[in-house]
């Protein structure tokens, strides 16, 4: 797994490339902790244009984020699902608490402006 | 008709392993790449757990993975001898984790992916899990 940052704007814009998975989960957490913690009022947007696969460990990451990101009044935007990802997230109800990227229900993108 | 069975340790980077092999097996029959995705899903999840519970992250446990395909689908039993689940029902419940980063759905997501499944467990002698996936219509599926 590799993971490449850009700020744009009020976002720290992060692609991830590789599986979510228990090998992936803790290096993925431990680098989005210090990009949340380095840049503390930005949002968080996680590109995954480059993840064919997610499982709980994944997803836990993601939601981990998201709880650390929301008691501090930011957020968490996902963005580039594929569908199969899309799939594990929708099951496991991410998508009505997390922005996911062109989602037409919640008439937003997660694409930073 | 084929039957794999792998033995490997209680590594992380063993449960990608685990999930290629079972995706090419089910490359074998006629599941869709849909049906494919979910049955990677089931069996990380079940290596993971194997892993994170039935060896307790201890790297040196060993887990076994055997499949096997008919004319019908595919049934994967994920089995270790670790230290076992003191409580199959509550386990199988959403949101039984002790870790806050994992949201305990390790089992939804084997129940919700695949058409069946046994779990099996003693105390102290490990855990196996039983899943079985069918060959649904996957052509109307894909074209969903």
């Amino acid at each position: 797994m590799t993971i490449m940052h850009a700020i744009q704007g009020r976002h720290v814009r992060v692609a991830v490339k590789g599986d979510l998975d228990l090998k992936t989960a803790e290096p993925l957490r431990d680098a989005l902790d210090k990009l949340v913690d380095r840049y503390r009022d930005k949002n968080l947007v996680l590109d995954l244009t480059e993840v064919e696969f997610v499982d709980s460990s994944g997803l836990g990451v993601i939601l981990g984020r998201y709880r650390r990101l929301s008691s501090q009044g930011r957020q968490i935007s996902l963005t580039g699902v594929k569908p199969s990802v899309r799939a594990v997230l929708e099951l496991a109800g991410v998508d009505s608490i997390i922005s996911i990227g062109g989602d037409p229900v919640r008439g937003q993108t997660a694409t930073p402006k | 008709m084929n039957r794999v069975e792998m033995r490997f340790l209680s590594l992380a980077d063993n449960v990608g392993l685990a999930r290629i092999a079972a995706a090419a097996l089910a490359g074998q029959a006629n599941f869709s790449i849909h049906d494919i995705e979910e049955i990677k899903v089931a069996v990380s999840e079940a290596v993971s757990n194997a892993v994170i519970h039935g060896y307790e992250n201890r790297p040196d446990g060993w887990v076994e993975l055997t499949m096997e395909l008919d004319e019908s689908g595919m049934t994967i039993l994920v089995e270790d001898w670790g230290v076992g689940i003191a409580d199959v029902e509550k386990a199988r419940e959403p949101a039984y984790s002790k870790d806050p980063d994992r949201m305990g759905l390790g089992f939804v997501f084997m129940e919700s992916f695949m058409h069946g499944l046994e779990v099996e467990s003693t105390l102290g002698q490990g855990t196996q899990v039983r899943m079985r996936r069918f060959v649904t219509l996957s052509v109307s599926r894909d074209a969903q």
